[in-house]
């Protein structure tokens, strides 16, 4: 298990390596370059020329390529262009929010979408079934957007019941040593911060989740209407166990095993940036800040900020393979 | 179905009950705590070093200017000094208010002043970034050591204390202009201890981008004004706590967040909730929204602003009088004002808003007349439709050209009607669209516009016209030369003069039409009182308290 762990955590830097190079030449692909961006109508060609001199710009893309790298080995990702703030001072503040979101869209997702799917397979063609997969098809087609905007409508707008927001009151006082308000909350004993943190959770993590959940739905209705039909199973049932344990033991927990890769690859994309509802719900996460640096070319933040998800999307995936061998104890890393 | 509505309930009553926990739209309530949404958070809170609107919307309450506005106009009235004055133009004396401290306790005084204007003028390297330390460029051109070529020689020369309550500033030539731009929060006046003690001035570059390595700018800006700073949580909000002894009447409201909401919509949603008291930069589209609910109200941002056509006389035929009043008289801007801007415009005129001295009724007009266009045309020797490249920007909207796409269309069908063929080009706003317009290659008509920084007319006439650029290619030596003259001006009913007559020579020359100043919104709480809209943006919150409903 180790010499994998090992041999995955090397080939991290092949990846890596491939993902700096795509990230920074598709950037400097785009047209138009920050000074365009950030000075507006003042983009007068003097005023663009000068800065692109004293930000390097005009330099062979090679030449800027390789002093990017080497800062980047030694662990500075650079400043940001637009609001000139340290790219590693950036993540620090949002990623906690995305990790913090993303979790809660998962745990909702899973929380909802395994005990559906697995209903709706042991009600094969009934009711029950027919209605999950319309709730699953409108879950996925369903624009995130969309459904943010009714949700907050809904409920922040109409009954006023939840925020629609921002990661806590405005007027919050609560402290934030890790930046994980929910961690922080619980650390401080502060029960009004933390009800506060999961309130303003609610309504992104929903929208979020939508998605994901309906995805879950279905690959553990497949994948518990395979393992219910294999050998073992009908060996279990045959040998008289109760249903409930022949479910539990040998249908539930084999049939987690392709549900536990989309969870994995699914958490994974949404650490990677929930653009459109940080952007909706004002969730000052990874993802509304990579939207704005895209706007403004700035390639700072789009190189260390992409680069830095790549590398939680490499290491989310390798805690799911690992995972794999506690969930299902046939399979060993060798 | 009956475990779905079961399951279904449970859901619904979890949500019920995780929303009772804390207090729901508790930003608007808690006493005395006023919380307006802008679009994002600010760059710094040292204003020598931004030059964006979100960094003043805070700076402003922290910091004052040796001249101020008068609240919701672009008048000049005293700030730090109580009266100034110049005998030759170039060297301007002060008098400063006395017994007024900054929030450190250091006294402010001419030492304080010259600190500060002389410490803009030393800047080096990375700190005369263009974007960084823009408004002293456009003020004051260049610096004591010039480290680009494209600067200029610096408009400001010295200041001299003169005891502790007269600040002399002497310029290298005459200049008005820069006594309306003083009023920019870039040159109000900041600690000179705070400023040193939390490291103001340095900086270095990393990477190619400057970076403030002290904290100042972050987390100790220190100023005189009716606020200070108390908080900045990146993303999420600037706190401001009322300053207790301050000079001036003060503030009723003890606290003041900013918070950062870039979603026009979610912004607007912030303010229904009631999680917010005012929302800035409201959109047009959502101006229903607001009028529409009866707990918020919608506050106009007096017109400082201007929406116009280029028209590039470096392409024939536009080099030729009769065709630029041609597409003048062939652009039907009465109905694009009327049909694109929600009633919150009206038409321009000249280049300059209304509200701002030096405009006059006496400029050419030029009403919509499609058979007056025509018959300019061929009296200019050209045979009809004649071919026009018109541009135009997508996935933008302007405070001065909300809906840029409609605009086109409707001034493309005007033409059309007027003896021309429009050929259309789109570009995207950012970053390709304004790079064309200002290298000049955004073909022979193109739709852009212009927000005022502060209450001069060299802001807006200055800005386009007083020297030749690429954009509108024409060289006018008249033009070039009234202009220069009205800038440097200290008379102030000369300065009217001659910017009046400006104004009727650039339109009869027509380098552009002008066609649109917009009135942008602000949505607030109805209970929110004394909010006054300034025309450049930068609105002092020290008048604003709760009413009743």
């Amino acid at each position: 298990m180790l010499r994998y762990l090992v041999r995955r955590l090397l080939l991290l830097i092949p990846i890596l390596f491939g993902v700096s190079l795509l990230i920074f030449f598709w950037i400097r692909a785009l047209p138009g370059g920050p000074a365009e961006s950030l000075l507006g109508e003042r983009a007068t060609p003097q005023l663009v020329e000068e800065y692109r001199h004293r930000y390097g710009l005009d330099r062979p893309v090679y030449v800027q390529y390789w002093a990017y790298l080497k800062t980047t080995l030694s662990g500075d990702l650079g400043v940001s262009i637009a609001d000139r703030r340290r790219v590693t001072y950036d993540i620090r503040q949002r990623f906690p929010a995305t990790v913090e979101l993303a979790i809660a869209a998962m745990v909702l997702a899973i929380s909802v979408g395994v005990p559906l799917g697995f209903v709706a397979a042991k009600r094969h063609g009934g009711f029950f079934d027919n209605f999950s997969l319309v709730f699953s098809l409108i879950g996925i087609s369903i624009p995130i957007f969309f459904l943010a905007i009714i949700l907050k409508y809904i409920f922040a707008i109409r009954l006023g019941w939840l925020p629609s927001v921002g990661r806590e009151s405005i007027t919050s006082n609560a402290e934030h040593p890790t930046n994980f308000y929910i961690l922080d909350a619980i650390i401080e004993r502060d029960w009004a911060a933390l009800g506060d943190t999961i309130k303003h959770l609610i309504l992104p993590a929903i929208a979020l989740g939508s998605i994901p959940l309906a995805i879950i739905m279905r690959i553990t209705r497949a994948s518990v209407l395979d393992v219910q039909n294999e050998d073992y199973v009908r060996t279990a049932r045959a040998k008289g166990l109760p249903p409930a344990t022949v479910d539990r033991r040998h249908v539930f927990r084999n049939a987690l095993l392709p549900v536990t890769t989309i969870i994995g690859l699914q958490t994974g994309l949404l650490l990677s940036g929930a653009v459109l509802t940080e952007t909706v719900f004002a969730f000052p996460g990874m993802g509304s800040w990579l939207r704005d640096a895209i706007f403004n070319r700035d390639y700072p933040v789009l190189q260390g900020g992409i680069l830095f998800l790549a590398i939680v999307f490499v290491l989310v995936n390798l805690i799911v393979d690992v995972s794999y061998a506690f969930i299902n104890p046939r399979i060993r890393y060798s | 179905m009956r475990t779905v509505s079961t399951r279904l309930a449970f859901v619904l009553v979890a949500i019920a009950a995780l929303a009772a926990v804390g207090t729901a739209g508790g930003a608007s309530k808690a006493g005395g705590t006023f919380v307006i949404a802008g679009a994002s958070d600010p760059t710094y809170l040292d204003p020598a070093l931004v030059s964006d609107g979100e960094s003043f919307r805070v700076t402003e309450q922290i910091f004052e200017g040796l001249v101020t506005l008068k609240p919701g106009s672009t008048l000049i009235r005293p700030g730090l000094a109580t009266k100034w004055f110049s005998k030759n133009g170039k060297d301007w004396t002060f008098l400063l208010r006395r017994h007024v401290k900054f929030t450190d306790g250091s006294p402010f005084n001419a030492a304080a002043v010259c600190a500060n204007f002389n410490r803009q003028y030393n800047f080096r390297g990375p700190f005369q970034d263009s974007t960084a330390n823009y408004y002293w460029q456009a003020v004051f051109y260049g610096y004591k050591h010039n480290d680009s070529s494209s600067l200029s020689k610096s408009l400001y020369k010295s200041c001299t204390a003169k005891g502790k309550n007269t600040a002399v500033i002497h310029l290298s030539t005459k200049s008005s202009s820069f006594l309306s731009a003083l009023v920019i929060s870039s040159f109000s006046m900041q600690s000179p201890k705070a400023m040193k003690k939390y490291g103001a001035n340095k900086g270095e570059l990393r990477n190619g981008t400057f970076y403030p390595t002290g904290t100042y700018a972050f987390s100790h800006p220190t100023g005189t004004g009716p606020f200070k700073f108390k908080q900045w949580v990146v993303g999420q909000k600037v706190v401001l706590v009322r300053n207790d002894h301050y000079w001036g009447k003060k503030p009723r409201i003890s606290r003041v967040i900013v918070q950062p909401i870039s979603n026009n919509t979610a912004r607007v949603h912030a303010l229904q909730s009631g999680e917010v008291n005012g929302a800035d930069l409201v959109q047009p589209t959502d101006v229903p929204t607001i009028k529409k609910n009866k707990n918020l109200k919608l506050l106009n941002r007096p017109s400082f602003n201007v929406a116009y056509v280029t028209i590039n006389s470096s392409h024939a035929p536009f080099n030729k009088l009769a065709v630029r009043q041609a597409v003048a008289y062939g652009l039907d801007r009465a109905g694009v004002v009327k049909s694109f801007y929600a009633g919150r415009a009206q038409v321009a005129q000249e280049f300059q808003p209304p509200q701002l001295f030096g405009w006059t009724s006496k400029v050419p007009k030029y009403p919509y007349n499609p058979d007056k266009a025509k018959s300019l045309l061929r009296s200019a020797g050209l045979s009809l439709p004649v071919n026009v490249d018109f541009w135009y920007p997508t996935n933008v909207s302007r405070p001065y050209m909300p809906s840029p796409g409609l605009n086109f269309q409707a001034f493309s069908a005007s033409l059309e009607k007027s003896g021309f063929h429009v050929v259309p080009h789109s570009a995207p706003w950012r970053p390709d669209y304004v790079k064309h317009v200002n290298d000049g290659t955004a073909g022979d008509l193109n739709l852009i516009g212009w927000t005022g920084d502060f209450g001069d007319p060299d802001n807006f006439l200055g800005t386009f016209f007083k020297v030749y650029h690429p954009q509108f290619g024409f060289h006018n030596a008249k033009i070039f030369n009234i202009l220069a003259r009205a800038s440097a001006e200290t008379n102030l009913k000369k300065r009217i003069a001659l910017y009046k007559q400006a104004n009727i020579m650039i339109m009869k020359f027509l380098p552009a039409v002008p066609y649109a100043h917009s009135q942008p919104a602000l949505g607030m709480q109805k209970k929110v009182r004394g909010y006054v809209p300034s025309p450049v943006g930068t609105d002092p919150f020290a008048g604003v308290y709760f009413g009743g409903q």
